[in-house]
């Protein structure tokens, strides 16, 4: 069994080469479903990586109770003191609390791409910041100052926008302000923002509250003394969680919508490739029903067949998957994409095609390939033989 | 010589929607072992029907059908394949080489359902092959042969796992008359120094004059036969 079936697969396979054209309708159809699925999923990836990188489990950030994130988030100034004085607040050497109350505003500023207008985080933050934050490093410039309209500006935003050089000016609203430094904080979404100081911005902008506070902690295990006495505090009502944790939330919802649309939209056309497989093999058992009919007549029995057929289906469908997975990668792995982040504004995050992508994809592209060969083989196995053989 | 085929009182009816053709009546026939019957009759008579029964590739409405000492109308389709395989060689019109596979590889197939090791499979068809007089041609594929050359190929694929009867639809139908006669002698050959019994469905008279008996067919009935030298 397992001869007649190798020699009968074999064979069939050699004479793909004869069937190019309606054999590449299989492979360019699935390498077309898998790249959109690979791609898209390359996206999720890489933004929830994005996402997940900001974040330390020994910081904390404090928001008003209920708000699900900075931006419908308030903080009273005098609750500042009494939040970064709560037990397991680290203390720099000078003994003071290492946290700021920080605000975050949405500026717009033109695109390198095509010069529109696009939202980028401007945050407000103390003099605290890279005690606060020490993997956000200075590249160039230095930090910006208290009381002055000076900002420092992240490596994703400097990419992503026009203007935000070193020692340029940009002017919101009625502010200009000075970049006088250029950081980067490892890929993470702070990396898409401008910075200021907390004071200045609030003055510019007309505010006077926080929107949230993100204290560094003495060690991640601080962090349930820290809550529970901030929660347990009849002063304030807030919500305190750790910033992995806080991150993770903020992205749950886009990392969703797009496995969605990858899934969705990977689906449909899925559906697409299917029939275009099934076309082809039944176009390719119809092309050879008089050899598989000779076979039968030889005494080969129906199996065989059924495995030539799945065989052709599954290789052509491999080729595709493999295929439309190289060419994502090629075009797309590492590219900057920009979406609307946490604070609704730019967050750069690069597709990531990592190898459990690319698995996925040749799932998808072999499971095509099944069904599309599932008919096709039940009909080659069915095939008349007697009809097959008088068929000219 | 014992009856290698014997048909009883075989009809064969195909239904089309609520119209019922009857292709074949009632019908009789002996084939003894080491025979070489030529089977004739006008197009539509019912000849690659009823060598289709006689073949194993098709089943009787009616009647019973044995050869080779089995009842092939009650077979099931996996028994009968495997029959099939150990009892028919089949010659077809346009030879039905498989185009991806040399002239060696081709004879090879009816071997790949027996026992026989790749060494021994190589040696039979070789064997078979040099029986066609094609030794020489043995790595070419089938476009690289001419018509008479593939219908040699074709023979000895019949011939390789030496099945009971070789059954032959219009073998020279394709052929020159030269071709033919090539073809013909050769069956002629098996038939006479290696025994073989071989039924053959021909138009041509003259390819009728190579077989031992000559049966004529008309509308789906046996008419009397004649024996021939
Ligand atoms: N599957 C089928 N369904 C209906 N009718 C069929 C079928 N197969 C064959 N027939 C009919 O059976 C009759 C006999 O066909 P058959 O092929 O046996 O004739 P033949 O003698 O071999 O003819 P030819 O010399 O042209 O090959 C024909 O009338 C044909 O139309
Ligand atoms: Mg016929």
């Amino acid at each position: 069994m397992l001869k007649q079936t190798l020699a009968v697969t074999l064979m069939n396979l050699r004479a793909i080469p004869q069937r190019l054209g309606t054999s590449s309708v299989i492979v360019i159809g699935i390498a077309g479903v898998v790249a959109v699925l690979v791609s898209v999923l390359a996206m999720a990836t890489g933004f929830h990586q994005t996402v997940a990188n900001s974040g330390r489990a020994d910081r904390a950030i404090v928001l008003r109770g209920g708000s699900q994130a900075e931006v419908n988030s308030s903080i009273a100034r005098d609750n500042l003191l009494t939040i970064l004085d709560a037990p397991g607040v680290r203390k720099d050497a000078a003994g003071r609390p290492i946290g700021c109350g920080e605000i975050v505003t949405i500026v717009n500023l033109p695109t390198i791409d095509d010069g529109n207008l696009s939202n980028v985080t401007l945050r407000g933050s103390c003099g605290q910041l890279a005690a606060l934050r020490p993997e956000l490093k200075l590249i160039e410039g230095r930090l910006f100052e208290p009381a002055v309209r000076e900002l420092i500006v992240g490596a994703g935003a400097a990419q992503q926008f026009r203007g935000v050089t070193l020692g340029s000016r940009i002017s919101f609203r009625d502010s200009d302000w000075t970049v006088v430094g250029i950081f980067s904080s490892g890929g993470d979404a702070h990396d898409s923002e401008l910075i200021a100081d907390v004071d200045t911005v609030q003055s510019a902008f007309r505010r006077s509250l926080y929107q949230s506070v993100t204290a560094l902690l003495d060690a991640p295990s601080s962090f349930d003394a820290f809550k529970d006495a901030l929660t347990t505090n009849p002063t304030l009502t807030v919500d305190v969680k750790r910033e992995p944790e806080y991150y993770a939330e903020q992205s749950k919802q886009l990392t969703k919508l797009l496995n969605f649309i990858a899934y969705f939209v990977g689906g449909i056309m899925a559906i697409g490739a299917m029939f275009g497989a099934l076309n082809t093999m039944y176009s390719a058992v119809s092309s050879r029903a008089r050899e598989i009919a000779t076979l039968r007549a030889i005494g080969f029995g129906a199996v065989p067949v059924v495995i030539s057929v799945f065989a052709e289906a599954l290789l052509l469908a491999l080729l595709g998957g493999a295929l439309g997975a190289a060419l994502a990668w090629l075009f797309f792995n590492g590219n900057a994409v920009s979406t609307l982040g946490a604070n609704f504004s730019q967050v750069v995050f690069r597709l990531t095609v990592t190898p459990g992508i690319v698995v996925s994809g040749l799932w998808l592209a072999l499971f095509i390939g099944l069904l599309g060969g599932l008919f096709p083989a039940v009909r080659a196995a069915r095939l008349p033989v007697v009809d097959a053989l008088r068929a000219q | 010589m014992g009856n290698i085929v014997s048909l009883r009182k075989v009809a064969k009816r195909y239904t089309r929607g609520k119209e019922v053709v009857e292709v074949l009546h009632s019908l009789d026939l002996d084939i003894a072992e080491g025979d070489f019957v030529a089977l004739m009759g006008p197009s539509g008579s019912g000849k690659t029907t009823l060598l289709n029964l006689i073949g194993g590739l098709d089943r009787p409405t009616e009647g019973e059908v044995i050869v080779a000492g089995e009842h092939i109308d009650r077979l099931s389709g996996a028994a009968l394949a495997r029959w099939r395989a150990r009892h028919v060689g089949f010659v077809f019109q346009f030879y039905n080489l498989m185009p991806m596979l040399s002239a060696q590889a081709n004879v090879e197939l009816p071997l790949l359902l027996t026992h026989l090791s790749a060494a021994q499979r190589r040696a039979n068809a070789l064997t078979a092959l040099t029986i066609v007089g094609l030794a020489d041609r043995a790595r070419h594929k089938p476009s690289e042969l001419s018509g008479g050359q593939q219908q040699r190929v074709a023979i000895a694929r019949a011939l390789v796992a030496d099945p009971t009867l070789l059954v032959c639809d219009e073998p020279t139908g394709d052929l020159d008359r030269r071709t033919a006669d090539e073809i013909l002698g050769l069956l002629q050959v098996l038939n006479r120094e290696h025994g073989k019994t071989i039924i053959m469905v021909t138009h041509d008279p003259k390819a009728a004059e190579y077989a031992r008996r000559q049966l004529h067919m008309d509308k789906g009935a046996l008419v009397d036969g004649q024996q021939v030298s």
